[in-house]
């Protein structure tokens, strides 16, 4: 029933800019202290107090939107959101409304078609317009168990009252699920990549609500849509999305009619539920914030965050594809995180192999990061290092088996790979006389076995292999075994 | 009690000859506040321990270094919408009655500085909304001229204690004429300064884009020097400017009035103009006239909206600032109630008073989504025209000159029931405010039943030096020696 439906989806997320303190005061943004520590008159709307807007803000607000390919506006007002709540401790919040700090964007992310199970397919580029990115504070949070009196009393933190956080908003340009989830991880990584947010939905720093509507194939118009709420990393989204879409249809095909309605996604029972219908939405009456003048940023200071900014993930992974001849999935893959590709970039030069360094970050090193539960930027192992070891293997001084043992030590130890190769007695035999002195020796040993080859079966190669080996103790280069056994035994 | 210590130029020259002292005028200004405030109701809070510590403290011989401080045992009185660490700060409102801030506004901390004593907290209309100061929630002041009229609001509780000889000068505040209306109705000077020149940090808000901390003297020289201390910009308060503060004292000898172009609106000398004020006001322009100044027509076409713009634009700010007493952290918070919202209306239902919970109402309205355009949105397009006709009148002038008021003090009772009648008193007044320009008030005058007249000066944005200049000159002149019945008697 689903192809002849058509889902149309929209996104707005909210991220945490990776500030030391609050947008409207000096206050810190860390997470996890005493309920309500880091507050003052500012963040706690006492009587008399005024915001006053963080520089620092803007800094990474330009650079979120830059990375987001965002027309960041000369001149943007803050507006008051006004609505009653708990957590909200001036009765409205500071945000941007007609006049945002940033809009029009037209992104490029990679989309992957996906089978049943989530399997990668294959890869596309899709075109995202990002209708706006604005800048606003944070609310509190309400506590409701863990504390005295709790069936009678709920309590307010306001230490996240305040923190800054940028609003990125999408044309409803999305298609499936599976656009949506990899839009927000394409987002995820800009933020992370230019230092303008930790972007981690599970430590709440990256927020996401998604706008879903259902339309028959042959319609121009959209549906009726829901606003999908709780929403708690990036996979659960993309089952809400999937979950939502399946029931609109169904709901539509049965006879029924979508409500506009705001949903809550219960990951557990794997269904979303009603929050608020429209009835009860909310009229936020914003107008013109009058404690805070225009945000008004010059060509000049777009110009200078610009240029601080680093080379961003897109552009980096197509040179990667071009000047080191990756494909495109391990370019991607090194490009995923900045330190990442930093890592690798350093790997390669050290090693002369941007082919060889690649494989060996991504099948071993990465490995051992997860398993150590390290991240790159902390590896044990320096990039260097990684890349004199990929220069030992290619030099033939050891082997690749060799090699991947060699790393796991250097992963323990934090010794060089040379250090390791040295105390193992490893470099390989290369000389080429030694080891056809081995190859005469195993050769005048096993008569019947030369007579068998010779006549024909040639299976045994391998036992030859096998004795050269391990009458070398393992240090006879494999590759100069191979070429000089066939040379000895072909000639009679 | 004989108090001779009524201006801080007097009283500065008697501590420094060791005539009295810090702690003699101190206890003097706190005899005074506490005999006549069973009459006047003018104090809502006398600070005796704290002030008395401070005029102590102020008693000790200066260290060597420090900066000569220009208000050293000036006794002050502090409107209570001003936070002041450690003392109440209600409004005027029950919602606020038993409100301590934690934190002193830049004005206090500026005024401590320099050395001035606080003694104490003075009434005014409910979070500053009023006109007659019977809208506050702790009973209304009395004018000291005739104690069954109005001192004049909202902050009408310093005019009367500036007026009584109690202290020489008081803070208030302004939003549409709430420092230049009592001063004019109780026969003082009462001056509010440019938009922007002095900070709001710590000034309960009221209408954010139109509030001033603003000083009431009992002559121009006393209102300057306080003025000046309190004055330039605050890092706390974003609108504040980075305008160089002149020496408005110094200034006040130079020139006088001659050469001056005074212009004068003929057009609001019309209808619901008091005869004897009329008389009063044109008297005071031919007084400019023989003092050498040039006598100008000049037109102020939109200042007919003024009071339909003022109350769409105060109210509207109004109803957001005024979100914040929602009972959740500070202040009242119902006994009664099993739900959140039961919460937030009870309590802002016993909390507030009546003309408050219009004004919130009306805001609330003109912000309402389908009617913000016809009506936030109109009114701020003519505040923008009537800032421009003041710019246009003010560059062929130097000041403009008007009535303070229709009318002298009316009678405690007579408006309340017309709220429409009341709002009409700050006609002369809120233009300035929407224009952002400075403005000081000058008492001119006594009607035939004893009762003070005053005109004002409006001058250009940053211009309050002129004012004071011109003002000063006039008050040279034509002095104004009257003082309250009240007073009198009680100090022969
Ligand atoms: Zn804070």
């Amino acid at each position: 029933m689903k192809e002849n439906w058509e889902a149309v989806i929209g996104l707005e997320i909210h991220a945490q800019l990776s500030t030391e303190t609050k947008i409207f005061c000096g206050c810190a943004t860390s997470f996890g202290d005493e309920p309500n520590a880091n507050t003052c008159p500012v963040c706690l709307g006492l009587p008399g107090a005024l915001p006053v807007l963080n520089n620092h803000v803007v800094d990474l607000g330009a650079r979120a939107a830059l990375s987001l390919a965002l027309h960041i506006n000369e001149e943007s007002v803050f507006s008051r959101k006004n609505y009653f709540y708990p957590d909200l401790p001036k009765g409205y919040q500071i945000s941007q409304f007609d006049r945002p700090f940033s809009e029009r964007g037209v992104l490029e992310v990679m989309t992957a078609t996906r089978d049943e199970a989530g399997h990668v397919r294959e890869w596309r580029p899709m075109t995202v317009r990002i209708t706006r990115m604005h800048l606003e504070e944070d609310a509190g949070k309400n506590v409701h168990e863990g504390l005295p009196d709790t069936d009678r009393y709920s309590y307010v933190d306001l230490n996240r009252a305040g923190t800054p956080l940028a609003e990125i908003v999408t044309e409803p340009d999305f298609r499936s699920s599976w656009e949506a989830y990899d839009y927000v991880n394409h987002v995820r990584r800009a933020l992370q990549w230019v230092g303008a947010s930790d972007a981690d939905m599970e430590k709440g720093n990256l927020r996401c609500e998604a706008n879903v509507s259902v339309r028959r194939k042959s319609e121009e118009q959209f549906g009726t849509k829901v606003e999908l709420k709780n929403l708690n990393s990036v996979r659960f989204m993309q089952r809400a999305i999937e979950y939502e879409i399946d029931r609109q249809i169904k709901l539509i095909e049965s006879g029924g009619r979508v409500t506009q309605e705001t949903r809550l996604w219960d990951d557990r029972a794997g269904e979303t539920r009603v929050m608020r219908s429209k009835e009860e939405a909310h009229d936020y009456r914003y107008f013109p914030e009058p404690d805070l003048q225009p945000l008004v940023v010059t060509p000049e200071f777009i110009e200078s965050v610009r240029a601080a900014m680093p080379e961003l993930p897109e552009a980096r992974r197509r040179r990667f594809m071009q000047d080191y001849e990756l494909s495109y999935n391990d370019a991607a893959q090194l490009t995923s995180e900045i330190a990442l590709a930093n890592y690798y970039e350093l790997t390669a030069k050290a090693a002369s192999n941007p082919r060889g360094a690649s494989n060996w970050i991504r099948s071993e090193l990465l490995r051992e990061l997860e398993a150590a539960d390290v991240a790159v930027a902390d590896s044990p192992v320096k990039p260097e290092e990684l890349g004199a070891l990929v220069r030992i293997i290619d030099e033939g001084g050891i082997s690749g088996k060799q090699g991947k043992e060699v790393l796991i030590e250097m992963f323990a130890t934090g010794k060089t790979a040379a250090a390791i190769v040295e105390e193992r007695g490893l470099a390989q035999v290369s000389d080429t006389g030694e080891i056809e002195g081995v190859i005469a020796e195993v050769l005048a040993a096993n008569p019947p076995q030369v007579a068998q080859y010779r006549a024909g079966k040639e299976g045994l190669f391998g036992f030859f292999v096998g004795q050269v080996m391990k009458a070398s103790k393992g240090k006879a280069n494999p590759k100069l075994v191979n070429e000089l056994l066939k040379k000895k035994l072909s000639e009679s | 009690m004989n108090n001779p210590d009524h201006t801080i130029e007097s009283l500065s020259l008697r501590i420094a000859r060791g005539e009295t002292t810090v702690r003699a005028v101190t206890d003097a200004a706190l005899d005074a506040a506490e005999k006549l405030n069973d009459t006047l109701n003018a104090f809502l809070q006398i600070d005796r321990a704290g002030a008395t510590r401070r005029a102590d403290e102020l008693s000790a011989p200066q260290s060597v270094g420090d900066a000569p401080r220009a208000l050293v045992g000036v006794p002050i009185a502090v409107k209570d919408n001003i936070c002041v660490r450690g003392l109440q700060a209600s409004c005027g409102s029950r919602i606020l009655a038993n409100y301590h801030p934690p934190y002193d506004a830049t004005v206090i901390e500026r005024l401590s500085a320099a050395g001035a004593v606080i003694i104490g907290k003075t009434n005014c209309d409910e979070f500053a909304m009023g006109s007659s100061n019977e809208n506050s929630a702790f009973g209304p002041v009395r004018n000291p001229w005739d104690t069954a009229r109005v001192p004049g609001g909202s902050s009408g509780g310093s005019a009367a204690t500036v007026a009584a000889r109690i202290v020489p000068v008081a803070l208030g505040s302004e939003t549409g004429g709430s420092v230049r209306q009592p001063a004019s109705l109780c026969g003082i000077v009462g001056v509010k300064p440019t938009y922007g020149r002095v900070s709001r940090y710590g000034l309960v808000a009221f209408g954010s884009s139109l509030d001033q901390v603003s000083v009431f003297g009992l002559t121009v020289r006393d209102a300057a020097a306080v003025l000046g201390v309190i004055a330039g910009r605050d890092p706390h308060d974003a609108t504040t400017a980075d305008v160089p503060v002149p020496d408005y004292a110094a200034e006040l000898d130079t020139e006088g009035a001659r050469g001056a172009r005074i212009g004068v609106p003929r057009a609001l000398f019309g209808d619901g103009l008091d005869d004897e004020v009329r008389r009063s006001v044109e008297q005071s322009i031919e007084a400019y006239r023989d003092l050498g100044a040039e006598i100008v027509d000049v037109e102020l076409p939109h200042a007919k909206y003024s009071i339909a713009v003022y109350y769409i634009i105060a109210t509207a700010e109004a109803s957001a600032n005024l979100a914040r007493f929602d009972g959740v952290r500070y202040g009242h918070r119902t006994e009664e109630a099993r739900t959140l919202s039961e919460m937030y209306r009870r309590t802002r239902d016993e909390g507030f008073g009546a003309e408050v919970k219009r004004r919130i109402m009306l805001g609330t309205y003109v912000l309402s989504s389908g009617y913000y355009d016809a009506y936030y949105r109109k009114a701020q397009q003519v505040r923008t025209l009537i800032k421009k006709d003041f710019l246009d009148a003010l560059a062929q002038c130097d000041a403009i000159l008007t009535p303070t008021t229709p009318t002298p003090a009316f009678l405690l009772g007579e408006k309340t029931d017309d709220p429409l009648a009341m709002y009409l008193s700050d006609i002369y007044t809120c233009t300035a405010n929407l224009a952002g320009i400075p403005g000081i008030a000058v008492p001119c005058g006594l009607s035939s039943t004893g009762l003070p007249i005053g005109f004002q000066l409006l001058g250009r944005h940053w211009g309050e030096a002129t004012l004071f200049r011109l003002a000063h000159a006039y008050e040279r002149a034509q002095p104004f020696t009257a003082r309250p019945p009240l007073i009198a008697t009680s100090e022969d």
